[in-house]
C-alpha cells in the first residue's frame, strides 16, 4: 500500500518538475514569437537606412540609433577590454592570496551586484556634471565600462586559468620572464576566451538601458561627435513605446534586438565550445 | 637589460588596473552619498524613509510608498518565481535527458539576454491589457510582478542547478541504493543538501528584481500614491530615480540621490546574505 502511495507521489512530483520546464520554455517562445510575429513585418531598408523623425509621431527607421549604438560599443570597448584583461591577468598571475586580494575579489563581486540604475547616477554626478562631459555618447560609454567591468574581468579570468600550468612551466624553463611568459603564451591560448567575454560584454551592452537614460541625452538625431547626446536601439524601444503611440516602429525596433541577441548567443556558443576543444585538443 | 624592466612594468599596469574595480565602488559609493547627504539632513533621516508624500513641487520628499512597492513587486515575483525556478533547476540537472537540456539550458541562457526593455514592451503590449481585464488599469504591481518573474526565472535556475549538480554522486546512490523513489531522493537527500546553493540563488534574484527599472517603468504606472492592492498603480524606488533625475535641482535632486542610498544599502543586505548562503553551502560540502 505504502508503496503505491510513493510511486503516485513520484509521478505527481515529476509531473511538476517537467512543468516547470515547459512553462520556461513557452515563456520564451511566447516573448520571442510575439516580439517576431509583430516586429518583423516592420523591418525593411527603409527602417533600416533612415533616421528617427524623433518628436511624438515616433515615424521614421532607426539609422540613427544603430550609429549611436556602434560609436557607445566602440568607446566602451577601447576602454573595458585593456583595463578588464589587465586586471584578470592580475587576478590569475600575479595576485597573492592575502587580504588585499580578497578585498579585490570582493569588490568586483560587490560591483557585479549593483543595479544599472545607480550606475546611472554615479555617471549622471561624475561625468555629466562634475566632468561635464553633458549628456552624451562619452558619458554613456564610461558608465558602461564601470558597469562591464565585473563581467569582463570574471570571464577573462576563466579563461586564463583554463590555460594548462605547463604552458607557463615550458615557458619559464626556457629562461623567459613572467610578463614574456604572460604576453607571449598565456594571453595567445586564451584569446577564443578572451573574445567569448568581449562578445558577452557588447550583448550586456545592447540590452543595456537604465544607467544609458541618465546619462546619454536620447536624441534621435544623428550623432556627429562623441560629446553629442544619443540613444541606443534599447532607448529608442523605451521613447517609442513610452512616447508615442508607434508601437508597431517599437516592436519593429525590438525584433532587431531580438536577432542581434539570437545571434550573440549562438556565437558565444560556438566559441565556447571550440575553446573548450582546442585547449582539450593541445593538452 | 630591457625585458626586465618590460618585466616590472607590466607587473605594475596590471597591480593598477586589478584595483579599478574597487576605486569605482568606492567613487559610487562617495558620489552617491555625497549628493544624497544634503537630502537627510534637510529632510530627515526618519520623515524620508517613512514619510508618505512624495510631491517635489511643494518639497515634500518621503519614499515610503515606492520602498513598498519595490518590495511589493520583488516578493510577489518571487512567490512565482522560486517554485518555478527550482521545478526547472531539478529537471535540468536532475531528471532530464541530455536531449531536453540541450534546448532547455540554451533557452534560459536566451532569456538572460533579452533586453530588459523589450520584457517591458511585451508587458506593456501583451500583459497589461489581460491584467486590465482582472481590475484597474492593468498596469500594476501584479503586472510588474509577473514580467519580473520571467527576469528573475534564470538567476534561479542557474544558480540553484549548479548547486544541485555540485552534490557529490555518493548522496544520490546511497538513497536509491535505500530503495527510495527518484522523487523521495530529490526531496530527501539533493534538496536539503543543496538549499543553501538555492537559498543564494534566490536572494540574488531578489537582488535583480530590486534592482530593475526600465521594465518596471513600462508597466507598474509610475503613481505616486500609495498602493493598496496588488492591482494598483505604484512606483518603483529604481523608476523614481530614472524618472526625474534628469530634470531635478537642489533639494529635489539630492532626494533622489538619497533614493540612490537607500537602493544601496538594500542591495549590500541582500549580496552579504548571499555571500553567506554560499559560504554555508561550500562548507557544509567540505564537512559531507
Amino acid at each position: 500500500m505504502r508503496n503505491v502511495s510513493a510511486k503516485q507521489t513520484q509521478k505527481l512530483a515529476m509531473a511538476g518538475i517537467w512543468g516547470g520546464g515547459v512553462i520556461t520554455l513557452l515563456l520564451l517562445i511566447v516573448i520571442i514569437g510575439y516580439v517576431l510575429i509583430q516586429g518583423l513585418p516592420g523591418i525593411n531598408w527603409e527602417f533600416l537606412s533612415t533616421n528617427p523623425k524623433g518628436g511624438l509621431s515616433g515615424e521614421g527607421g532607426i539609422l540613427s540609433t544603430v550609429v549611436s549604438t556602434l560609436y557607445l560599443i566602440g568607446i566602451t570597448l577601447v576602454l573595458l577590454v585593456p583595463i578588464g584583461i589587465g586586471s584578470a591577468v592580475y587576478l590569475s598571475e600575479y595576485a597573492p592570496n592575502n587580504r588585499l586580494t580578497r578585498i579585490i575579489r570582493y569588490g568586483i563581486e560587490t560591483l557585479a551586484g549593483i543595479p544599472s540604475i545607480i550606475f546611472g547616477l554615479f555617471g549622471y554626478a561624475l561625468f555629466v556634471t562634475v566632468l561635464s562631459f553633458n549628456f552624451s555618447i562619452l558619458s554613456g560609454a564610461l558608465t558602461l565600462v564601470c558597469l562591464l567591468l565585473p563581467t569582463m574581468i570574471t570571464t577573462t579570468e576563466e579563461a586564463l586559468k583554463a590555460v594548462s600550468y605547463s604552458y607557463r612551466e615550458a615557458a619559464l624553463a626556457l629562461g623567459t620572464t613572467k610578463w614574456q611568459m604572460i604576453s607571449r603564451i598565456v594571453l595567445p591560448s586564451a584569446i577564443p576566451g578572451i573574445v567569448t567575454a568581449v562578445i558577452l560584454c557588447i550583448g550586456r551592452a545592447i540590452g543595456e538601458t537604465a544607467c544609458l537614460y541618465v546619462t546619454m541625452g536620447g536624441s534621435a538625431a544623428m550623432p556627429s561627435s562623441l560629446l553629442e547626446g544619443g540613444r541606443t536601439l534599447s532607448l529608442h524601444v523605451f521613447y517609442l513605446a513610452m512616447e508615442t503611440n508607434a508601437m508597431d516602429k517599437a516592436m519593429a525596433t525590438a525584433a532587431v534586438l531580438i536577432i542581434i541577441i539570437i545571434l550573440i548567443n549562438a556565437l558565444t556558443n560556438l566559441l565556447a565550445g571550440r575553446f573548450q576543444k582546442r585547449l582539450k585538443g593541445i593538452s | 637589460m630591457t625585458r626586465y624592466f618590460t618585466d616590472k612594468l607590466a607587473k605594475y599596469i596590471v597591480f593598477i588596473s586589478g584595483f579599478t574595480a574597487v576605486v569605482i565602488l568606492l567613487l559610487i559609493a562617495l558620489f552617491i552619498l555625497r549628493e544624497g547627504l544634503p537630502a537627510f539632513s534637510e529632510i530627515g533621516v526618519f520623515d524620508f524613509i517613512f514619510g508618505n508624500v512624495w510631491r517635489p513641487g511643494i518639497d515634500q520628499y518621503g519614499i515610503l510608498s515606492m520602498i513598498v512597492g519595490s518590495i511589493a513587486v520583488t516578493v510577489v515575483s518571487m512567490i512565482m518565481a522560486v517554485p518555478l525556478g527550482i521545478a526547472c533547476a531539478i529537471l535540468l540537472a536532475e531528471v532530464a535527458p541530455s536531449k531536453v537540456r540541450s534546448i532547455l539550458r540554451p533557452a534560459v541562457e536566451l532569456l538572460v539576454g533579452i533586453p530588459s526593455v523589450v520584457y517591458g514592451l511585451v508587458g506593456l503590449v501583451l500583459l497589461v491589457p489581460i491584467v486590465s481585464n482582472i481590475g484597474g488599469s492593468g498596469f500594476s504591481i501584479l503586472t510588474a510582478s509577473i514580467v519580473l518573474m520571467v527576469m528573475v526565472l534564470p538567476t534561479i535556475i542557474s544558480i540553484s542547478e549548479d548547486s544541485i549538480r555540485a552534490i557529490p554522486a555518493s548522496y544520490r546512490e546511497g538513497a536509491l541504493a535505500l530503495g527510495a523513489t527518484k522523487w523521495q531522493t530529490i526531496k530527501g537527500v539533493i534538496l536539503p543538501a543543496a538549499k543553501s546553493g538555492i537559498g543564494a540563488g534566490v536572494v540574488l534574484g531578489m537582488g535583480r528584481a530590486i534592482g530593475e527599472t526600465m521594465a518596471m517603468i513600462m508597466v507598474i504606472g509610475n503613481s505616486i500614491a500609495f498602493p493598496n492592492s496588488l492591482l494598483d498603480a505604484a512606483r518603483t524606488l529604481t523608476g523614481n530615480i530614472a524618472l526625474e533625475i534628469n530634470y531635478a535641482t537642489g533639494t529635489h535632486e539630492s532626494a533622489l540621490f538619497a533614493t540612490g542610498v537607500v537602493l544601496f544599502v538594500f542591495i549590500l543586505l541582500l549580496n552579504s546574505a548571499a555571500t553567506v548562503f554560499l559560504k554555508r553551502g561550500s562548507n557544509a560540502q567540505r564537512l559531507g
